[in-house]
């Protein structure tokens, strides 16, 4: 009753939810369809797309605190490579002595780093359930670090979102290092099984669909319970009028903590999910130049609409796909130019593109 | 705080840590039926003082009217008084209790200073509904917000202020769409919701017809006695027919009180009419 009261005017969350629901139950069997038949979903197909569902979670993420609270964040990727790193870890431990070195407990690049003993912080990440309360709680830490210091101060508009690049910037040059312990510029890679199951059997995969695909549905629900709540019209009056907000007595910091906390928290699930499913996590994650790019996917897709982010994501998402496969030289001028002509054509998105033929028809 | 005193904090486990605490201001206390005293503030910006020894006593209840020259001190007064603009020297109080210069914006409001802007401000995104929502002073913290719900206390509430404010038809409107008139009733509107002990109110008939002008009069002439509302205003006709026989009038220029008395006293003030002439 509840779940349904939050989307009972929402078209575009509606039609999102169902579509998920469908994904769900259909992929799977066309799965399973003997390989020559022409429905038949290949299994690296269905990885594709479990992949786009977790950017697509994490476009969420960043349209909750860009859309609403209008906080232009360009370090998003921080968080989700962080979430990612936590899952990456939870992964290493699972190789167990399966490694090149054999060694029990030490992942391959610590024996070659001739390390005799696991460092302090990747203590406990053998337990699933623990790596699960860290893929939420690591990102959601930085992020209240983050946002407390950046926010009481009151640093907003282009130098908040500068500092979120540096933030994001400054991660990666220390995840590329290798005494941090985290692999360095190869990252954490050659996982083999996730709570036991094979990450290359077609079952894991599809599993891993799956649960990308609830996370998307439950992410949107829990983005739409809170734009939704009267703490989410407070949102939007301090992205309109901040100043106006804080003479009506609200604290405007602690309201972009928490949101921003809570989109964070969002982003380092989209990453643990991404992971087991493209197989690896290295410090490009953490590059400048992917977080601004989640930006783009919201802009295309329609901001401030929670939808339109994932439409846009997956929309930018295969075209990159399809871009680097045909003609990969032509992929950043063509995310370029779709850019430049969405902000220009169609300032709402393409979410708006279809609201607008919708009242005009 | 010394390291000492803080490393004690730490050790009593079941002590509220004094940097987690938020500042809770003191109880309002107008025995001496003085609503708000500001005494030798000074603002310069860039060296130009923009507020120069400034002061001024708002009684209990009382409608006073601040009428100068642009540029003369008017708006910065107000953000000193709301917490935007720090004074250089000088002190503001609410009652005898509360400073406020101590204080930021959100404290300052929530102590119940409320203002309307000399621009129309109104959270244009939101429907008129919403904007008297969020002006309620009830919830204010993040997690109270995500689950808070409309009592039909506050319903009423809400209804009466937006009738009042003669926006029922227009609730659902974005109040972005509103005509800039229908902005500073929504506007005042707002403030009312906020109900504060003392309203700050800088310009709000410009845009206004003459009808609207005279409802707002009466409007925050029948809001003083229970409420100090201190009104910004270029339109003399206006301030006269707030200000009355008796009320009184404060001029300012270049930072500082020229004049101060009733409406007629003030415009028979020989250095009024030079400054108001000579501009
Ligand atoms: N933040 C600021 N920085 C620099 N100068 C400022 C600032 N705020 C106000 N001033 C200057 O201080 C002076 C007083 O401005 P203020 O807005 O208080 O005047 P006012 O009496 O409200 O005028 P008006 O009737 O035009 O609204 C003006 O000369 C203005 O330019
Ligand atoms: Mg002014």
């Amino acid at each position: 009753m509840f779940l349904w009261n939050l989307i009972k005017q929402d078209r575009g969350g509606q039609v999102l939810l169902a579509l998920l629901a469908l994904a769900i139950i259909i992929v799977p069997i066309l799965n399973s369809l003997p390989s020559d038949h022409p429905l038949h979903i290949p299994t690296y197909m269905v990885a594709v797309m479990g992949k786009y569902l977790t950017l697509a979670l994490l476009a969420l993420s960043v349209d909750l605190v860009w859309g609403y609270l209008g906080i232009l964040t360009l370090g998003h990727g921080a968080f989700f490579a962080l979430g990612g790193y936590v899952m990456g870890m939870y992964l290493m431990r699972q190789i167990g002595d399966r490694g090149v070195y054999g060694h029990p407990e030490l992942p391959d690049f610590m024996v070659f780093l001739n390390w005799d003993s696991l460092p302090w912080y990747w203590m406990g990440l053998d337990q699933f359930w623990f790596a699960a309360i860290m893929i939420v709680l690591v990102p959601g830490a930085l992020a209240y670090v983050f946002g407390a210091l950046a926010f009481r101060s009151r640093v907003s508009g282009v130098y908040l979102s500068i500092i979120t690049q540096a933030l994001t910037f400054a991660l990666m040059l220390a995840f590329f290092r290798n005494e941090m312990g985290f692999g360095g510029n190869n990252g954490l890679t050659d996982f083999k099984d996730l709570l036991g199951f094979n990450l290359q059997a077609r079952e894991t995969r599809v599993g891993l669909f799956v649960a990308s695909a609830i996370a998307l549905a439950l992410g949107y629900l829990l983005c739409r319970a809170v734009t939704q709540s009267r703490l989410g019209k407070v949102c939007v009056a301090v992205r309109d009028a901040e100043s106006r907000s804080r003479f009506m007595g609200y604290r405007v910091e602690n309201v972009k903590l928490w949101v921003f906390t809570l989109s964070a928290m969002i982003a380092g699930v989209a990453g643990a999910l991404y992971v087991p499913q493209v197989g690896i996590i290295n410090p490009n994650e953490f590059s400048p130049l992917n977080s601004i790019e989640i930006v783009v996917w919201v802009a295309v897709g329609g901001r401030a609409t929670l939808y339109g982010a994932v439409a846009g994501a997956i929309f930018i998402n295969y075209a990159k796909t399809w871009f680097t496969t045909e003609l990969p030289d032509v992929w950043l001028f063509a995310l370029g130019a779709i850019f430049i002509l969405v902000t220009v054509l169609m300032p709402k998105g393409i979410v708006g593109l279809l609201r607008r033929k919708e009242s005009n028809t | 705080m010394s390291q000492a005193s803080l490393l004690n904090e730490i050790k009593d486990k079941n002590r509220v840590f004094s940097f987690m605490q938020t500042q809770a201001s003191p109880v309002l206390n107008v025995d001496k039926q003085i609503l708000l005293y500001l005494e030798g503030l000074s603002v310069s910006f860039d060296g130009f003082k923009a507020i120069n020894d400034l002061n001024l006593y708002i009684r209990d209840g009382e409608l006073r009217c601040i009428i100068g020259p642009n540029g003369a001190g008017k708006t910065t007064m107000m953000d000193i008084i709301t917490g935007k603009t720090k004074p250089d020297t000088g002190s503001a109080w609410f009652g005898q209790t509360i400073n406020l210069l101590e204080l930021d914006e959100p404290a300052i409001a929530q102590a119940g200073i409320g203002r309307k802007f000399q621009k129309p401000t109104v959270f244009e995104s939101l429907s008129v509904y919403d904007n008297l929502v969020l002006a309620m002073p009830d919830e204010r913290k993040v997690f109270s917000l995500l689950f808070a719900k409309l009592n039909g206390e506050q319903k009423d509430r809400i209804d009466e202020v937006i009738t009042l404010i003669g926006l029922k038809e227009n609730h659902a409107m974005r109040a972005g769409s509103l005509s800039h008139g229908q902005k500073q009733w929504l506007e005042i509107g707002m403030l009312l919701m906020q109900k504060p002990r003392l309203l700050l109110v800088d310009e709000p008939v410009a845009g206004m017809t003459h009808q609207e002008m005279d409802r707002t009069a009466e409007l925050l002439v029948s809001l003083s006695g229970s409420h100090s509302v201190v009104v910004v205003e270029h339109d003399m006709d206006f301030v006269r027919q707030l200000a009355g026989k008796d009320r009184t009038v404060t001029v300012l220029h270049q930072g500082s009180v020229l004049a101060e008395g009733s409406m007629d006293q003030v415009q028979n003030n020989r250095k009024v009419v030079e400054v108001y002439l000579g501009e």
